[in-house]
């Protein structure tokens, strides 16, 4: 043993060296592959749609409605059914689920947090194969039947519903989320003012924590367009669909006409530029929903650099 | 109460005393606390409902013929004796053990690259917001991608249209949601530990294998789990990528590994079907239910290991 000590005494043994940096590298590959998911994704979508955009007639994409086997792709119909459903739905989960997240962040016990917070969470994680089921055999002639007996067997109504329900645990969490991020501060100070519980969430708590229930709302909204098996089981409409813009018929939105379209017959099949509709469609989806997600992205973003 | 009027008499004392001890009630306090209440009454009701109409309906089948239900195969008549959902519960079991190997491990990596190895700079910045964008985008979509890749690209590998396709699309669905759980669990941590390891001459992998990573499964162990439940419960993403929708002609056991890449259905997609079918044979709601129920107890039973696990992990952390 020598007395001095040299480079090599200090240096990690290159075994470890090794195996560290290829720890890194497979690690840095993993990472990866989510950009390579989301050029794929990107890539599958244009190429396929553009041959539809190139090969369409247009007139055809503003007709009587979503005929795909007679060649009448009517984007309207799509739309037009796609924001009723999501308007419903943000109807239904926009309130209750706002008052739950008010009432879980400034009013609940500890314990009673304790035991409803888990029950939202199951209720999130309820297939919406199962919300689709409910709206069509519950949701439709119990709730949707009363309110206009001419309503058809699956309306876009009782699928609108039915996406509501699946949405209230999302906007109830995020709202949550933004309103436990208020600082205590705040609070005392309204406190101190001698301002009650219920002026202190409204105006108080509610408004510093408004970027993040609108990111709140936007997500839900996004989810809601791009919800796909409530609507394809409880909308009403299979296959095709005639314009309407009543709630009370049954009709496709983007989604379920996606669904129809790949189901149905063994294959993908029609005249023409059907299989290519299908990724037209896609690709709306992804656009409009992505950039929801941006902007709701955004505002939460907001929120984190406040507090 | 105006500063400055009289306080001599009786009455003007107790209100101030009211006033400050909040004795009068506070009406607007309590409509707007009455209706935080009735939101939230509402969502717990709509749980119980849902759960008590399905299993409602499903009850004669699950009552009468649980076993059969369980070992039978789609028909196309709702009073077959050997209706049920064993293909099914083959899908769903394949999908299952597929996004547990591939989405897996590929999230937890992605997720100890961006949150150990990442340097802060505008790649990871740009993986980062990937991420979150794919967790946004909706199933449907993702069904696009793997009929797309899986099906017509690389069909000649995963048999096309086949179990083997629609288990690693639903991998790729859920990869975001395994990477983002998985990096809270690891952002949560403590500095003290890492720098320990670190000032003992550990490398970084060792850091992470030996300190981060025991201390993070748990919170890990509950995103892959309620993301298992997630690919258990989708549907919309099979249908794109050609899940069987009338009648399959095969019936695979459970550990049957050619069946990987042959036609298949799965328990969203069967319960899917006898929703649709109930037009016509009204008998088929009833199959649906009982199919819900199933499905139900696997996903439910999923979800609440792995909320009662984060809740033991977070209480014993403080």
């Amino acid at each position: 043993m020598s007395g001095t000590v040299t480079i090599e005494d200090l240096q990690t043994a290159p075994r470890r060296v090794r195996k560290e940096r290829n720890a890194k590298f497979l690690l840095l590959f993993t990472a990866l592959i989510s950009v390579v998911i989301s050029i794929v994704l990107v890539f599958s979508l244009f190429s396929e749609a553009w041959d539809f955009i190139v090969g369409i007639d247009w007139a055809s994409t503003w007709s009587e409605g979503w005929y795909p086997r007679r060649g009448l792709y009517d984007v309207k119909t799509l739309f037009v059914a796609t924001l009723i459903t999501t308007g419903i739905a943000m109807a239904v989960a926009g309130p209750i689920g706002l008052a739950a997240a008010i009432y879980l962040s400034e009013y609940a016990s500890s314990r009673t947090r304790a035991f409803i917070k888990p029950v939202l969470e199951i209720l999130a994680g309820v297939p919406s194969v199962v919300l689709g089921f409910f709206a069509l055999f519950f949701i439709a002639p119990e709730i949707i039947g009363r309110l206009n007996e001419d309503a058809s067997a699956g309306s876009l109504a009782a699928a609108g519903v039915g996406v509501g329900l699946l949405t209230i645990p999302l906007v109830a969490s995020v709202s949550e989320d933004a309103m436990k991020a208020v600082p205590l501060d705040l609070r005392e100070a309204g406190a101190g003012l001698g301002a009650r519980k219920s002026v202190i969430s409204s105006r108080v708590v509610f408004p510093a924590a408004i970027s993040g229930i609108v990111a709140s709302f936007i997500v839900a909204t996004s989810r809601a367009i791009g919800e796909t098996m409530v609507v394809f089981i409880a909308g009403g409409a299979a296959d095709s669909a005639g314009y309407t813009h009543s709630a009370f018929e049954g009709s496709l939105t983007m989604t379920a006409a996606m669904a129809s379209l790949a189901s149905g017959t063994d294959q993908v099949k029609g005249e023409g530029l059907t299989f290519q509709s299908l990724f037209f469609v896609g690709l709306l989806l992804f656009a409009i929903t992505f950039m929801l997600n941006m902007v709701a992205d955004r505002f939460v973003r907001r929120v984190q650099e406040r507090y | 109460m105006k500063i400055g009027s009289t306080l001599n008499d009786g009455k003007a004392t107790d209100r101030i005393n009211d006033e400050i001890r909040r004795r009068n009630s506070d009406p607007r306090g309590i409509i707007f606390r009455t209706f935080l209440q009735l939101g939230l009454f509402l969502a717990l009701l709509i749980l119980t409902v849902l759960l008590v109409d399905v299993v409602q309906n499903g009850w004669g089948t699950l009552s009468t013929r649980f076993g059969d239900f369980l070992s039978g195969t789609l028909r196309s008549r709702s009073i077959d004796e050997k209706l049920g959902v064993h293909q099914g519960l083959v899908g769903s079991f394949w999908i299952a053990v597929t996004t547990a190997i591939v989405a897996f491990p590929i999230g937890i990596g992605a997720a100890i690259y961006l949150e150990e190895y990442a340097p802060k700079n505008r790649l990871t910045r740009f993986i980062e917001i990937n991420i979150r964008n794919l967790a946004g985008v909706p199933s449907v979509v993702y069904g696009l991608l793997g009929l797309f890749i899986f099906v017509n690209t690389f069909g000649k590998w995963t048999g096309g249209k086949s179990l083997l396709s629609a288990a690693l699309t639903l991998s790729i669905l859920v990869l975001p949601i395994v990477i983002i759980t998985a990096s809270e669990a690891i952002r949560a941590t403590p500095q003290s530990l890492r720098e320990g390891a670190y000032g003992v001459g550990a490398t970084r992998w060792e850091v992470v294998r030996r300190q981060v990573l025991p201390y993070a499964a748990p919170g890990i162990l509950t995103g892959t789990l309620l993301a298992m439940s997630r690919a258990i419960g989708e549907a919309a993403p099979l249908i794109l990528v050609g899940a069987v929708t009338g009648r399959l002609g095969t019936n695979p056991g459970f550990l049957d590994l050619g069946a990987l890449k042959e036609r298949f259905v799965a328990m969203p997609i069967v319960i899917t079907e006898w929703t649709q079918n109930s037009g016509r044979d009204p008998g088929f709601a009833g199959a649906a239910a009982a199919a819900i129920v199933v499905l139900l107890v696997f996903v439910l039973a999923l979800n609440s290991i792995a909320i009662l696990l984060r809740n033991r992990f977070e209480k014993r952390r403080k």
